[in-house]
């Protein structure tokens, strides 16, 4: 009974979900009365031209943030980034874990139409069309939408091509937003989410207001307004000089010379800071010199050189505080001698080893430079090769033996089926393993949890002993807010708290 | 030559200049890494995603029938929709040249009157007080870049003093908060208002010691109206074409200005262009600012030509 649980288990811990998220409801009023109102301006960086308002196509942070603001997901990801039902009220799967029910909330659309099974199956399809590109495709590439099928108008029964016991990490996917049937046209998008379109200039701003209706209680704000400024130091000068009251993604040390004038909101283990050593060719397909790596990287050197004050380090693994990680295996610590020795063993001394790196985030050409520091140390030589910063994700996944890495948050098994398995599309390490894509197969169709965490921590084992990702830290999102502004989150970027206006005020 | 005839051969001219730019503006984007499918993946970069992206947006095909589709459109002054957004290419322009021309337009009205008064009073006093003191000014000015002068104005009064809004982040247009204009203006000013009063300068110093103004002083004219009516045309010569610069980079969008100020003006569609290999709008761009600069300098030459025939 431990690979099929029977149904009424599932109830059991769909409820408990259930109770959670509602206890969590019960906490904040359900009318607008004790509203404290006003407009909250919101600068991020953006995209000017390219910027759109279709849900499925967002791509950007702000983009991800207007989503939020106006379409709901069936599920999204909570602090420990484990899927919460959302507009799905509860699921439960098939003994088989092929066939899943989804019971939806009772939800309206901002022009007052209910939310119904059809326009769930129906963004499905959207995201799926196979002439189109949108990001959740992947995520959602499990599903056998021919054979789903509306039960009623507010049951969804899925049919999955394979069991899948993650199946709530897919309705938490990265742009997984449910919108109406037949929508094609988000020039004046129409969602479910707890704010209502008003109006957009492309690449300035996007002004929304509080949907009073919102199955989640009404916002407190009256009015929010997205604002684009691309360059961090407008971002906070415009904080400082009153003209926003939110500033997204700032540095550690505008965090620390700032601090003082205005609340920096932290939010920890957001983002998994790593080098990415290709398995595949030399040098790294020698497990000695990969772990000689390990060994010679002085983590807690570069935590406080590129975000002081502001990370914690890493242990190679993905996904630190997040559900699943597997927390009980030994922080690395340095450890040159044992490094020179591994060197030594795979006949490397003198070698150079080539660092790829880029401008395509905070942080990438310094980190890549203390680490070619560290490397000298150990008796390596070390260069650094700076890439193009727009193509750099593409190049990467071919080019290079170590090049800079770094990653939002997902769920840890949502990581592993999109890097690591032999049929991943975006595997940087070239990671490929047909034990280790079994651990995977045997996890993803494991409905006990005890079993399940068992085969995770396997498969993190592996790759902390041989993998290919050196994860030398986890940096914290910062967020600054004006001094009025509360019940800002500090929940990791791209959770369900991240960027979640409907829960803060103005007082 | 007569004017009508050097004007409309510096048209024709200038026609050909713009559709030259615009071809090598098509190669050169097209020699950068990564096509506007890479950029759009960005860090989910699955190559049949990427393979798919691009066959959507009509990649695929061959780069010169691409360029002669665009070219046919051009004809029909259709400047074809962004890759990226799917926005027409000309609306796109349209908004980022709002601002754009805003600032440009508001500098040279300014930056006019105060460069000619600074330099002829410069030259009236050569070699005195007033003199050495705008010289010391303008060349300390002139050294400082942009980019510094505008974080100092801000971390100042905008920030510190909170005198001014230090960004013109989330303002509808810029003429409808004018406050926010202040500090964007004083950095554009800044340098050109030191190279053009000191063109002005030394012109009018020239002129002043020139044969036909002695003669004109000689005559029993007023003083005030030989230096305005007489020298200062022929001073005004140089520094036209220096406006004719100035305005070039301007228009240009003065990309540091508008990224620190937050104004979303050609120059930041430009770099999202860029950045987001959108060829159709950089194309659309690299015909603004040609045409421009043609017209610009066109303009400048005609001035000259007007303010000083012998020239």
């Amino acid at each position: 009974m431990i690979d099929h649980p029977s149904r009424r288990g599932f109830l059991g811990l769909t409820a408990g979900l259930t109770a959670a998220a509602l206890t969590g409801c019960a906490a904040r009023p359900t009318t607008g009365s004790t509203s404290t109102g006003g407009r909250l301006r919101a600068a991020f960086a953006g995209g000017g031209a390219t910027e759109v308002l279709d849900p499925h196509l967002a791509n950007l942070f702000v983009e991800a943030a207007r989503s939020k603001a106006m379409f709901d997901k069936l599920a999204d990801l909570g602090a420990d980034v484990s899927p919460r039902p959302r507009l799905a009220e509860r699921w439960e799967p098939s003994a088989d874990l092929r066939r899943w029910r989804v019971t939806l909330r009772q939800a309206s659309f901002h022009d007052g139409r209910p939310v119904r099974a059809r326009d769930v199956l129906a963004s499905y399809a959207r995201i799926l069309d196979p002439k189109r590109t949108f990001r959740a495709k992947s995520s959602l590439a499990v599903i056998d939408l021919a054979n789903s099928r509306a039960v009623d108008e507010r049951t969804v029964e899925f049919a999955l091509k394979r069991p899948f016991v993650e199946f709530p990490n897919v309705l938490a996917a990265f742009g997984a937003y449910i919108v109406p049937e037949g929508a094609e046209d988000f020039t004046k998008p129409v969602g479910s989410g707890p704010f209502s379109f008003v109006s957009f200039q492309p690449g300035r701003s996007v002004l929304l207001k509080r949907n009073p209706g919102y199955w989640d209680g009404p916002p407190y704000l009256d009015e929010l307004e997205f604002v684009i400024a691309n360059e961090e130091s407008a971002r906070v000068n415009a904080l400082l000089g009153g003209q926003v009251e939110y500033a997204h993604d700032l540095t550690p040390t505008t965090a620390r010379q700032h601090g003082s004038r205005v609340t920096m909101v932290r939010s920890p283990n957001s983002g998994t800071q790593a080098f990415a050593m290709k398995v595949d060719r030399p040098p790294f397909d020698d497990p000695a010199l990969r772990e000689a790596m390990f060994l010679l990287a002085d983590r807690r050197q570069l935590v406080d050189t590129v975000m002081p004050g502001a990370g914690q380090v890493g242990n190679d693994l993905f996904g630190k505080g997040y559900q699943y990680y597997a927390d009980d295996i030994p922080q690395r610590v340095p450890d040159l001698d044992k490094a020179r020795a591994l060197i030594r063993k795979a006949g490397a001394e003198g070698l150079t080893v080539q660092i790829t790196t880029s401008n395509a985030a905070a942080g990438f050409v310094e980190s890549a430079s203390v680490l070619a520091d560290q490397i000298r140390r150990a008796g390596l030589k070390a260069e650094v090769v700076t890439g193009n910063k727009d193509t750099y994700w593409a190049d990467i996944l071919t080019r290079g033996s170590l090049v800079s890495f770094r990653s939002g948050s997902m769920p840890i098994e949502t990581h592993i089926a999109q890097r690591l398995l032999s049929t991943s599309t975006t595997n940087a390490t070239r990671w490929a393993r047909p034990e280790f894509d079994a651990l995977y197969d045997k996890a993803v169709s494991t409905a006990d949890e005890a079993a399940r965490r068992q085969t995770y921590h396997r498969m993190q084992e592996m790759l902390h002993a041989e993998g290919g990702l050196l994860v030398w830290g986890f940096a914290d999102w910062i967020v600054g807010t004006a001094a009025n502004v509360t019940g800002v989150s500090s929940a990791p970027a791209n959770t369900l708290d991240w960027a979640r206006f409907d829960k803060v005020r103005l007082g | 030559m007569s004017l009508p005839r050097y004007a409309a051969r510096r048209l024709l001219l200038g026609l050909g200049q713009v559709v030259a730019v615009a071809a090598a503006v098509f190669l050169l984007v097209e020699a950068l890494p990564g096509d506007a499918a890479v950029s759009l993946a960005g860090d989910n970069p699955d190559p049949a995603r990427i393979a798919q992206i691009r066959a959507t947006l009509g990649l695929d095909r061959p780069p010169l029938e691409r360029l002669l589709d665009w070219l046919a459109g051009l004809a029909r002054l259709d400047l074809g929709v962004s890759i990226v957004s799917g926005r027409p290419v000309a609306g796109i322009l349209l908004d980022g040249l709002e601002p754009t021309l805003v600032l440009a337009g508001l500098t040279l009205l300014v930056l006019l009157p105060l460069a000619v008064l600074a330099g002829v009073a410069a030259a009236v006093r050569e070699g005195r007080a007033l003199d050495r003191a705008l010289t010391s000014v303008s060349v300390a000015l002139y050294a400082i870049p942009e980019f510094a002068l505008a974080i100092v104005l801000i971390a100042v009064f905008g920030v510190g003093l909170g005198w001014l809004p230090p960004t013109a982040v989330g303002v509808p247009g810029l003429l409808a908060e004018p406050a926010v204009l202040v500090l964007p203006l004083v950095v554009l000013l800044a340098r050109p208002i030191c190279s053009i009063s000191r063109l002005v300068r030394a012109g009018m110093i020239d002129a002043l010691r020139s044969d036909y103004v002695r003669h004109a002083l000689r005559l029993g004219l007023p003083v005030p109206r030989v230096r305005l009516a007489h020298a200062l045309p022929n001073a005004l010569a140089p520094a036209v074409q220096q406006v004719a610069r100035t305005t070039d980079w301007l228009l240009g969008g003065v990309i540091v200005v508008e990224a620190v100020f937050v104004i979303p003006g050609l120059g930041t569609t430009l770099t999202g262009a860029v950045d987001g290999r959108d060829l159709p709008v950089v194309q659309g761009l690299a015909l603004v600012f040609a045409t421009t600069t043609v017209l610009v300098n066109l303009v400048a030459d005609l001035a000259a030509f007007r303010l000083a025939p012998r020239a």
